[in-house]
Formats: C-alpha cells, structure tokens, sequence
C-alpha cells in the first residue's frame, strides 16, 4: 500500500495519459455527478457530495475538499463499454445485392477511475451477459478487456444503498486494478493507493511513491467501517429468487402499479440491465440502410410485442419482469443476482418506487400466507 | 465472424401458400456450402431497411442446397417479404435455437399437432422422421386450420396421407360448401388419435392458447410431461440472448428454447403476461 498525495493526483492522471489511456471519471454535469472524460484532477467534483433519496438527488457543498466524498450518480461505466446507441452496421443495395458492412469501433483503452465496489460488481455481471456464453459481444469484450479500473472505496453511504446486502461493498475486494482509499484527516488530504493486477502493478511502478504507514492503514480502515455504519437500507436475500418466483401471480404487482409510470428510469441507471432494441435508417434513394442498436426497456409496451399485441400490457407485468428478472431470473441465467445494491432504481424513480420494499413485501405476504396455513 | 452480421440470401423461389401465407427458398450467395440446421431451429431475416424477424425453418433438414421459410404476412417485415420476387435478396442470421427432440425421440411413436402456422416450424420433423422411419413408431400429424383454404401445404399433406406409415388427420374451425373432412378445433381429435401414450413424444407448435388446450388433452390421454414439447414465440432482436426481448421467466426463448418440453415451462404456461 502507498501513499499519494492529493495535490500530486495529477501524477496518476499523466502516468494514464502516458499510456495512452482515455480518462474516464466523476464531474459535474447539469447539477449530477456524472462520469466524463477527466484532463486533471480539477475536474473531479471536489468539494461537492450527494443528497440521495427516493426519487431525489441533489448535489452539495461538503464540508471539505475531498474528491470523491459522494456515491454514485445517474450514470454507470456501461455507458463506455456498452454505449447507449451503437450502428451494428450499413447495408448497401446495389440493383439486387446488398452488402453489409460491419460498424468497426476505435478499441479506446479506457482508465476509468473512481468505480466503486457496487460498480465493479455490476462490471463482472455483464461480463457474464456479454462474454460468458456461447455468442460474444466481441466491441463489449474488446472495450473491457482493454480498460483499466481504478477503484475507490467509498467514504460516505446514502440511504438507498444497499451494497451490503448484496455483498457487493463497500470495500472494495477484488476486480480493480488501482483501488484508492481517500484520507482527509488533520489538515492531511492524501489517497492509499494499491495495486490489484499486474496492469496496476506497471502504472504503480511508474509514480515512485511512499509505503503507507500503519496509522494511514488504520485510517484507511476506518474510513470503510464508518461507510459500513451509514447503510441503513437492506434486502433480506435468503430464498428470494424461490419467493419471487412462486409468487408471479401475487397482488402486488397490481398494487406497485399503480406507482409505477413505466418510464423505464430504473432500467435506463441501472448499471446492470442490458436489454437493447434495434432501429433501421434508410436514406431516401432506399440504397443506404443503417441498423442501429439502442439501450431498450422491459417497461415499454413494444418490448413485448408480437403479431397482434404486446405480451405484457399491464403496467403490473412489466414491472413483474424487470424486479423478477434482476432478482430471480438472473441467479437461473447468469448465476448471479442481477442487482448490485447501488440503489439508483430507487433514487431516480420519478415517484420513488423502491425495489428493496416491493420485494420485502412479497416475502412478507408468502410468510403470512405460511404462518396463517400452519394454523390452519 | 460478428453474430450480429446478416449473410446475403437470393431468392430462388417465392410461392403463394394460402391468402396470407407464402414459402421463400433460398439459396446462400456466400456460402457454398449451403445451409445445415436442425428441425426446430429459427433464423432471424432481414428485409433491407426494414428490419428483422425470427422465423422457423420449414425446410428438409437433409437438404443443404436450399433454405426454406413460410410465414404468413402479418406485420411490418413479413408484409415486407411477401413482396419478395424470385433473386430478392434478404440477409440471413442464424439458425439459432434448440430444436425438436427428434433424437431423444427415437423408438417412440412420433405425434405432431399443428394448429395453422404452426405447422410450418413442424414440418422439418415431418422430412426427418420419414427419411429415418425405421428409427420411430407411429407417426401421427393431428392438423388444425381456421377454414379448408387455411390448411397449408395442402397437395404435399394430400400427397403424404397416401403413404401407409403416417396418419394424418386434418380438421378446419369452420367448414365450407365442399368440405367433407373434420370440423373443430384440433384438440377434439386427440382423444381418439392412435397412439401409445407410454412411448409417444409429441410436438406441438400453434397459438399459446391452441397448445394449452392441447396439452390438458395429451395429460388426459396419460402422456407424461416431460416428452410433450412445445415450440415458443416472443419479440426477438437478436436471437442470441442480448436483446433480452424474448424472455419467459427464466428462459431466453432465442436460446433456451424455442422448444421446452411441457415440465421445463410449465410453472409458466398459461399465466398471463409473462
């Protein structure tokens, strides 16, 4: 473990530059903390955190200085290795051929710095979405396999994340590259940095920087235990998938219905869901055909439809499929859960729809339905 | 290879099933080596600038040289397709899917039911099961159709039910003038169809609603629910497991099916919106 100061942070970035990595990282967007491309440490949102509760968000002025004193905005890192709208590729008619040709992608090495534990997981997780199956999404694989993540544990929780119960944080464990822990103490401001790869290893060896010392180790110990003691929201998972899955048919559907706007936010932020739509452009000679890939919702009527109608018309089903397939269907799919615990679905639903309480509720009604037939 | 990349197909033939139902062969521009699938299997076809479908394979499985769909015109790309004149070229992705279970069904008496289109994705089953007919029992073809100009590839049904190894029994929702074959839907033919429930493994590919019915038929006549299968449909982008689109409960139907056997899916058929 090391020690980077943080008025020498720039060290780190211009190492990154000198390899020719594309640093992606949090900045302040339109009042969010968003992530975008970082030229120095300036552009961080120092001395800003985050205000998160259901269907709120805001962002303020801290009491410090700190870098990366907040938890996770609107965006994820897919927006980088999974682009909202990518061209699969551009047909050409010629009298009665067509020809296809493949959208190549620029193979952008990207160092994205700041993933936090929750993020990191939802990274392995469309892993196994894109590449761990018989097909592969050879642009995601590349892009991945190319990026570099530095990590950095978070010193603060909001009260809709759930990382703990999803095993998913807040310290970060394993899959980074660099992992940062950032340390405000005393007039000190100075970031413990590690390595967690031999591509983290080379970028290590390029900063010649101080071990740590015990007392930052202490301090960097300390700064996860009180993140731990701010979560205050949690998911019971024992036997989820199994509850969820017996209880298809239940009235809460119903009842989280007539909350639900079927907007799709929750889709749209969640760092996991992969669900894509396709559109085709043609120019007006009829000669030149795109095919255009787009982030989709399960929460859209179109998603579902076939000849004669949409499968799942009911605000309710819709709302059935994403919770059931981010929760259950996903362990049967992908053998992980499909839920990170960062708690965006909760804080950018327009009306606050909380996905830890629709499932609690569930398991609150099967637990009554057993106890009320055992007395029975 | 990108999966995502449709192949270029040219048209060889187009022909008029019924009304609303046609057939296109086709012939590999690229490939010389032409076109391998199993019975079960779906490719998904690309109109240029319109879009993209997944559609059953309804060709003979034996026969590599061609590749043969039919499907009934009925939304934006297949309205598309029937337009589709001899060297049309479509783009082809595929096949995709699990199939029949034609090898598992081996020894047992084959029993198809169809209801309309349905008998489409079923036919490659037909071409195998004839070709290697020493390797299976009894094969039984039960057909529904709305009215006696529905019933698809009628002359080839006609030509088929002059064999003495298949029994092929058609019924029509309506008849008209001239109809003297069966009147009702396919289910009430199943009752009285000749086969041994023990050692039968039935197919069966038609609207959800059709194959419920069908299945609490088949249950009654003592098949078990792990050799009844059926043939599922869902929106599809991709055919790969990507899109998401497809899902029912657990499954990818692009993927894990489009064939389940009754046991896998039963937890799921016939609830609503799932």
């Amino acid at each position: 473990m090391k020690i980077l100061q943080a008025n020498n942070f720039d060290l780190l970035l211009n190492i990154l530059k000198e390899n020719e990595y594309e640093i992606i990282g949090p900045t302040i967007q339109n009042g969010a903390i968003v992530y975008d491309k970082i030229e120095s440490s300036r552009d961080f949102p120092i001395g800003y955190t985050d205000k998160q509760t259901p269907a709120t968000y805001r962002i303020e002025k801290s009491n410090n200085d700190a870098f990366f004193h907040f938890v996770v905005g609107p965006q994820s890192w897919k927006r980088y290795l999974y682009p909202p709208v990518q061209k699969l590729f551009t047909a050409f008619l010629n009298g009665n051929a067509i020809k296809f040709e493949k959208e190549e992608f620029l193979p952008i090495k990207y160092a994205f710095i700041g993933v936090r534990s929750c993020e990191i997981q939802a990274i392995e997780i469309q892993d196994k979405v894109f590449f761990g199956g018989e097909f592969q999404n050879n642009r995601y694989k590349t892009l991945r396999k190319n990026s570099l993540i530095i990590a950095v544990n978070c010193s603060k929780a909001e009260s809709n994340c759930f990382c703990t119960s999803m095993e998913s944080g807040p310290e970060v464990k394993s899959g980074y590259d660099l992992v940062l822990t950032e340390i405000i103490y005393d007039k000190e401001h100075y970031f413990l940095i590690n390595s967690g790869s031999q591509k983290g290893d080379e970028i290590l060896s390029q900063m010649n920087l101080l071990e740590a010392d015990e007392n930052a180790l202490k301090l960097g110990k300390d700064v996860i235990e009180k993140t731990k003691s701010q979560i205050t929201k949690h998911l019971n998972i024992s036997n989820l998938k199994e509850l969820l899955l017996k209880n298809i048919e239940s009235s809460i559907w119903e009842d989280v219905a007539k909350r639900c706007l079927s907007c799709g936010n929750c889709t749209m932020v969640c760092p996991t869901c992969f669900c894509m739509t396709v559109e085709d452009y043609t120019d007006l000679q009829k000669t030149k055909a795109e095919r255009i890939q787009k982030w989709d919702s399960c929460f859209t009527l179109e998603y579902s439809y076939i000849h004669g109608g949409s499968v799942r018309v009911s605000v309710g089903s819709r709302y059935r499929q994403w919770l059931t397939h981010k929760l259950a269907s996903w362990h049967e799919q992908f053998g992980t859960s499909g839920c990170v615990g960062c708690g965006r679905c909760i804080t950018w639903c327009p009306v606050g729809i909380d996905i830890t309480e629709e499932a609690s509720k569930i398991r609150k009604i099967s637990e009554y339905q057993n106890i009320s037939l055992e007395e029975n | 290879m990108d999966v995502m990349i449709p192949t270029t197909y040219k048209v060889q033939k187009f022909f008029k099933e019924t009304h609303d139902t046609f057939t296109i062969e086709l012939k590999s521009i690229e490939n010389k080596n032409g076109f391998s699938f199993e019975p079960g299997q779906f490719n998904m076809i690309y109109i240029f600038g319109v879009g993209e479908i997944p559609i059953s394979i309804s060709g003979d499985p034996n026969k590599h040289g061609v590749l043969v769909h039919t499907t009934r015109a009925v939304g934006t790309v297949t309205r598309e397709m029937a337009k589709l004149k001899k060297d049309g070229i479509v783009g082809i992705r595929g096949p995709f899917g699990k199939p029949w279970p034609i090898k598992e069904a081996v020894g047992n008496d084959i029993l198809l039911i169809a209801g309309g289109i349905g008998l489409a994705p079923l036919r490659p089953v037909i071409y195998h099961v004839l070709s290697h007919r020493e390797y299976y029992g009894k094969i039984i073809l039960l057909y529904g159709a709305r009215t006696p100009q529905d019933i698809l590839y009628r002359k080839e049904l006609e030509r088929l039910k002059s064999r003495l190894d298949i029994d092929i029994i058609v019924t029509v929702d309506r008849a008209v003038k001239n109809w003297t074959g069966n009147v009702g839907v396919v289910t009430t033919l199943i009752p009285r169809a000749p086969f041994d429930p023990i050692n039968t493994t039935a197919m069966i590919c038609g609207p959800e609603i059709m194959m419920r019915y069908t299945i609490v038929e088949l249950l009654k006549r003592g098949l078990a629910k792990e050799n009844i299968f059926v043939s599922m449909e869902r929106n599809m982008k991709c055919g790969v497991g990507f899109c998401g689109h497809c899902q029912y409960g657990t499954e990818f139907i692009c993927k894990d099916g489009p064939v389940f056997s009754y046991k896998e899916i039963e937890h799921l058929f016939g609830k609503r919106e799932i």
